[in-house]
């Protein structure tokens, strides 16, 4: 497989059957109005909205099937743990992982990637270490890294970026030494949208003898992921913002990797024995699924990527591809406005200021409209000192987004503007 | 359904473009820090009292067109009063501004333009950011203030 196959997919002429109103259709929340106007829900990259089949998933799931897994004889609890395992099963081949015994269950990326930082980190990143991340990653993967590097007495490393949003490659091959145990890096910005050259970077890093943990949250909702492809050793996203449920997400580790860690945290289905002098603990994956697990959420995250698969994920990336682009322009030419984040390999995220006016202004005059788009920091102050700004407005798109909402947050903004004229 | 010219009045906007008293005070010997996390609002307040009146004061920072006007229009009803007096103008805009006024808005004077803000709560945090500062620059605590 391609480099290529991480960036979305170019060209229109690849997605005439791509019916986008009937795709809506699917979406139940998309017929709300707000404050007399129909929903333009730009928030995608917060979380996304769930078409009917992840929510009748739930529903099915609750009526028919509800039972603790891995734990009784009867009945239910065998067809709940077949669901949850067939569901481990659809998202090994989601991601492309070669075991099913390589996907653990978590409640998102965050608890994937703190997962990470409290058993590799802890037994592989020793006093005098470096972790090293970018300058545009999201809290979730800054904040585990700083905790362990302060516990640890190792340095948090950090790879800059350039005025267009985009990592600087040469730089941080120099930040990687002996030295870098763990390199931590976000897939695709959530702020700026900027896809990250994860595949060299994960190249480089192995070439010093460092592991590489990819933020994966704002990528598997617009990019066809293959963790083989790209030999990332750690894999985390998150169901909620690709259609599925909150509270569930994902990690994917190497196995070899799974099996030398310590677990995360203590309690049923990840012990095989457990006496009060010793406990031995269950294999991978369930060594790193402590508790009873979401079950309803992984149903629906098995839906969510079977809805996904059903329509494409080549045909969902160019037709967020084409709303970006197009967005990029029409937005883009309003007075004023000014884009945060113009690197060349983008997806998903239109972040922007306009004139003086801040962007909590903004997005109560859009909301007026009906338009829902995120403003703030999104999470990411450090991107937001990079640029000089407090805040960005952003835009972020999902396959359910049309041309017409495009054209509604245009007339958003410029009503914005007369307000502050 | 709530107007958006009732929430970006005339005066509000007029205000967040050309704030009043917008200066650091060298005079000052109280002064706080606010600090919104959630969009990056940030105020300082400096006051210069005279036992228990404030003589001076002023603001510097950044944040949104609300929480700018609401810190301008602040300084301009709490100087020259006591601390008991600015406390009390507090707790009636914060009344006012969470929609509990008790319709006597006419002894807010001028604040009472932030009445629209209590048709939009999530904007109230922006309205109040600086009241909760001036609040803590009056008790003299050293800490920042956060509206989380």
């Amino acid at each position: 497989m391609s480099a290529a196959a991480a960036v979305p997919i170019r060209g229109k002429a690849a997605n005439r059957s791509f019916d986008v109103e009937r795709i809506r259709k699917d979406f139940p929340i998309l017929q709300t109005k707000v404050h007399g106007h129909p929903l333009v829900y730009l928030d995608n990259a917060a979380t996304s909205q769930k078409p009917r089949a992840v929510i009748d998933a739930l529903v099915r799931y609750y009526e028919g099937e509800n039972a603790n897994i891995h734990r009784g004889v009867h009945y239910l609890s065998q067809i709940a743990t077949e669901e949850f395992e067939k569901a481990r099963e659809t998202v090994r081949a989601f991601v492309n992982a070669a075991r099913a015994s390589e996907i653990i269950f978590t409640r998102g990326t965050t608890e994937a990637l703190n997962l990470v930082a409290q058993t590799y980190g802890k037994t592989n990143v020793g006093a005098g270490d470096e972790v090293l991340i970018t300058a545009m990653e999201h809290h979730s993967n800054i904040v585990p890294w700083q905790m362990l590097c302060a516990e640890k007495g190792a340095k948090l490393r950090v790879a800059p970026m350039n005025d267009e949003g985009e990592l600087l490659l040469a730089e941080y091959e120099k930040l990687l030494s002996a030295k870098t145990k763990v390199v931590a890096v976000g897939h695709v910005s959530n702020a700026l949208g900027t896809i990250n050259p994860v595949k060299q970077m994960i190249a480089a890093a192995h070439a010093n003898g460092a592991v590489v943990v990819v933020d994966g949250a704002q990528a598997v909702p617009h990019l066809k992921v293959d963790v083989q492809d790209l030999d990332a050793d750690f894999y985390a996203f998150s169901g909620h913002k690709m259609y599925g449920p909150t509270g569930i997400g994902v990690l994917y580790g190497k196995q070899a990797l799974l099996e030398a860690m310590p677990p995360y945290q203590g309690g049923g289905d990840m012990i095989s024995s457990v006496t009060f002098e010793k406990t031995t603990y269950n294999k991978v994956p369930h060594k790193f699924e402590a508790g009873t697990p979401d079950m309803a959420g992984v149903a629906g995250l098995m839906a969510a990527i079977d809805y996904m698969n059903g329509i494409g994920i080549e045909k969902i990336a160019a037709h967020e591809h084409e709303l970006l682009e197009y967005a990029t322009e029409v937005i883009g030419a309003i007075e004023g406005v000014r884009l945060i984040g113009t690197a060349r390999e983008k997806a998903g995220v239109l972040s922007f200021v306009l004139d003086e006016v801040h962007p909590h202004d903004i997005g109560t005059i859009l909301d007026q409209q009906g338009i829902a788009v995120r403003t703030g920091h999104h999470c990411a102050q450090p991107v937001m000192d990079r640029f000089g700004i407090p805040a960005t407005v952003r835009a972020s798109f999902a396959m359910y987004n049309t041309k017409g909402e495009v054209d509604a947050l245009a007339l958003g903004i410029r009503k914005v503007r007369e307000v502050f004229a | 359904m709530p107007e958006l010219r009732d929430l970006y009045q005339e005066v509000i906007l007029e205000h967040s473009k050309a704030p009043r008293n917008y200066k650091a005070l060298e005079s000052a010997n109280h002064k706080a820090e606010g600090y919104n996390p959630l969009c990056g609002d940030r105020f300082t307040v400096y006051l210069e009292m005279d036992g228990d009146k404030i003589r001076e004061i002023g603001f510097q920072g950044a944040g949104c067109a609300i929480s700018k006007a609401s810190a301008s229009m602040m300084t301009q009803s709490v100087k020259g009063k006591t601390k008991e007096e600015a406390e009390k103008i507090f707790h009636r805009f914060h009344d006012l501004v969470t929609g509990h006024g008790q319709g006597e808005d006419a002894e807010l004077g001028k604040l009472a333009v932030f009445s629209g803000v209590s048709e939009f709560p999530m904007r109230v945090k922006c309205a109040t950011l600086a009241w909760h500062t001036l609040e803590a620059a009056l008790e003299g605590k050293q800490e920042k203030v956060s509206t989380e």
